[in-house]
């Protein structure tokens, strides 16, 4: 019975292919990936670890592992990665790194109150440690030796000024996690900078029709609002579908990129993305370790190495589109 | 609940009343809901203007409609004495096999959807066939179905597309004709509904009537009320428990397939506490937490006035940060009119 189900599957599968799009286009447009996979240097196998707060399957610490991961094949790095969003277990994983004697660290500061102890030990057990994303602000404090990232308020301000510039008047910022500093401070950042009126509106990011509705009834009651502002690349496609069903002509625009955002951008559907270039902080963080177990070198001076934020408009999207596809923008 | 077998006229009395209009409507599990979403439509359409438009109905409406297709078969299964923790990532993992397995073998999509849906009520089956077969609370193997899925959704999809996130199946053939069936809007009037609001208000219909006009409907209210002693007149108890997940599977996947067509690319992470909102939504409509008692339309109606109090605080433009606090405070209200209603319609009766 199940033989014949699988058989039945299988039989309607090849008769039911499909001759556009799949994974057999993505074949047929398949490009070599950029590290041949070999190491570049002939420094010993050391063992690098990064601990983040990121959820489950965030598109966003994807493309910074891989980041990440493409450093280590060249720099002949055994590269760990673990992630927790709770500070609490976040400071538990980098402790079971530390008891593990790890080569150096890489983590964020998201919660820093919770990662401050952690990060110290990490210092008195002489491992080097390298903040990414978040937590510009206290990482030399607590001992780390550079910070990569954008800073969350300059980026918000550089999306107040491109509002300004494209001549926008009421703005709605979408927050998809609530209690998320972050997200705060992007929001804050573009209202300071920003000469219009900017308002705030919480959505439950794990429920994309939720999304989908919030905004729509957002816009419906305010018919004012010229500019959707979302905060993760994910929910950009959203928002315009919201704008649409709202019979809404306000703008969307977006923080981060993903294949979907590359190609709105490209056919106009949204106006600006600000990118952060997470494929940077996980390179550069696993680069900068190597830098300095190899040849004792810091960047930045004590000032954190800033990645972003860079504005993306339909200009350059169609350069990058290739890059989302393949996760690595 | 007594081991002892029952009447049969006492399992069947936990149905409706029958009888006249106003001693029928007091029988009813939904009155109480009815009343309560009234009241949450009167107070929204008072504070908050853009509250009274039909484009406003409409998004009120999308916004119930994918709580509440999957309310209807959960509430049938909590009418059942079960629970099933799975179902929020079960909508996810259904989405993420249709698109993934279209993607990956370049197939039709609708192929993909065909193979999602043996998969999905594999998985319903599953919880199911184990509740029965083991006796254990459907709390703890639902909650390992949940983790496991929630792993698989990851796993599988970072493991296939290299991402986190499916690839778009958008330029697939077969995606305009399944986007029509599960992600289009019909123009109704000079209003756009949302093609989710009929597939809800078609499942509601179809519970209903298998609750109160089949015999499986009967099975349905005894083995909630009381498994035993339905088990010693003859029910098929095990038979009814697996077919109310697979009932809760089939909708997951009408669930899944509009996630997928409507928003093309799923990510692997979604998903996670919606299945509170289901079971939220078939309390709120009188559906009892101990089993035996309860309506889809019940269940309907607890999802519309979630919808209503979720979107209508962003209509009244009240302030974001207190969201959650007044989400929290209305759906309570709701709920305590909702049993004071139905308080005062027992005693009258």
């Amino acid at each position: 019975m199940t033989a014949a189900v699988l058989a039945a599957v299988l039989g309607t599968a090849l008769a039911g292919c499909s001759s556009t799009g799949g994974k057999r286009a993505e074949e047929r447009a398949a490009r070599e990936a950029a590290a041949g996979g070999r190491a570049a240097v002939n420094t010993p196998k050391w063992t690098f670890a990064m601990v983040t707060h990121s959820g489950d399957g965030d598109t966003f610490w994807d493309i910074v592992q891989s980041g990440a991961k493409q450093a280590a094949v060249k720099d002949n790095i055994r590269f760990l990665y673990a992630h927790n969003e709770e500070g609490k277990e976040q400071s538990q994983l980098v402790q079971s790194y530390i008891d593990q004697k790890v080569d150096g660290l890489i983590v964020t500061l998201a919660k820093p109150d919770a990662m401050k102890a952690v990060v110290k030990k990490a210092q008195k057990a002489g491992i080097p440690v390298i903040t990414v994303n978040s937590g510009s602000e206290v990482s030399k404090a607590f001992g780390a030796l550079t910070h990569v990232g954008q800073d969350e308020t300059i980026a918000g301000e550089a999306v107040g000024d491109e509002l300004n510039k494209r001549g926008r008047e009421k703005a709605l910022c979408v927050l998809h996690e609530q209690g998320n500093v972050g997200h705060e401070q992007r929001c804050d950042g573009a209202a300071k900078t920003f000469d219009g009126k900017m308002e705030k509106i919480y959505v439950e990011g794990t429920n994309m029709p939720d999304v989908q509705s919030s905004i729509e009834a957002k816009l419906q009651s305010d018919k004012g609002i010229d500019t959707v502002l979302t905060l993760g690349a994910p929910f950009a496609d959203t928002a315009a579908k919201a704008a649409d069903q709202a019979g809404s002509k306000a703008e969307i625009d977006t923080f981060d990129l993903n294949a979907k955002v590359a190609a709105a951008l490209q056919d106009g559907t949204l106006g600006f993305a600000v990118d952060q270039q997470p494929y940077l902080q996980g390179y550069e963080a696993v680069d900068l370790l190597w830098l300095n177990r190899y040849n004792a070198d810091v960047l930045g001076g004590g000032k954190p190495v800033l990645t972003g934020p860079q504005i993306i408009t339909k200009d350059d999207a169609a350069e990058l589109a290739s890059y989302t596809k393949r996760g690595t923008r | 609940m007594s081991a002892e077998a029952p009447p049969v006229e006492e399992l069947a009395s936990r149905q409706p009343v029958r009888g006249s209009l106003p001693r029928r409507l007091a029988g009813r599990p939904e009155l109480g809901a009815v009343v309560g979403a009234v009241a949450v439509f009167v107070f929204f359409s008072i504070v908050a203007d853009a509250f009274l438009q039909w484009s406003s109905f409409s998004t009120v409406l999308y916004a119930s409609s994918t709580i509440g297709i999957m309310a209807v078969p959960v509430a049938l299964l909590m009418i059942g004495g079960e629970f099933d923790l799975s179902t929020g990532v079960l909508v996810t993992s259904s989405a993420l096999i249709s698109s993934m397995f279209s993607y990956q073998m370049t197939a039709n999509v609708w192929v993909g959807a065909g193979v999602s849906l043996l998969a999905t009520l594999a998985i319903g089956f599953f919880n199911g066939y184990l509740l029965v077969r083991t006796n254990l609370p459907s709390f703890i193997i639902t909650l390992g179905t949940f983790l496991i899925l929630q792993g698989c959704n990851l796993g599988f999809t970072k493991l296939i597309s290299d991402t986190v996130s499916t690839k778009t199946i958008a330029d697939m053939e077969g995606f305009p004709s399944a986007h029509k069936v599960f992600a289009s809007h019909l123009t109704i009037g000079d209003v756009e509904v949302q093609i989710t609001v009929l597939w809800w208000f078609a499942l509601v219909a179809l519970a209903t009537w298998i609750l109160l006009r089949t015999r499986a409907g009967n099975w349905i209210f005894a083995v909630g009320g009381a498994k035993e002693a339905a088990r010693a007149v003859g029910v098929p108890v095990e038979r009814t428990k697996i077919g109310l997940y697979l009932g809760v599977a089939l909708a997951a996947w009408i669930s899944g397939q509009h996630l997928l067509f409507n928003y093309d690319v799923v990510q692997s992470g979604e998903g996670v506490g919606n299945e509170l909102l289901y079971i939220i939504a078939a309390v709120i409509g009188g559906c009892l937490l101990t089993g035996g008692y309860g309506s889809a339309v019940g269940a309907a109606v607890g999802a519309f006035i979630f919808g209503m109090t979720n979107k209508g605080i962003v209509y009244a433009q009240w302030g974001a940060d207190w969201f959650k606090f007044f989400l929290g405070a209305m759906l309570l209200l709701a709920t305590l009119l909702n049993w004071w209603v139905r308080k005062r319609a027992e005693e009258s009766k």
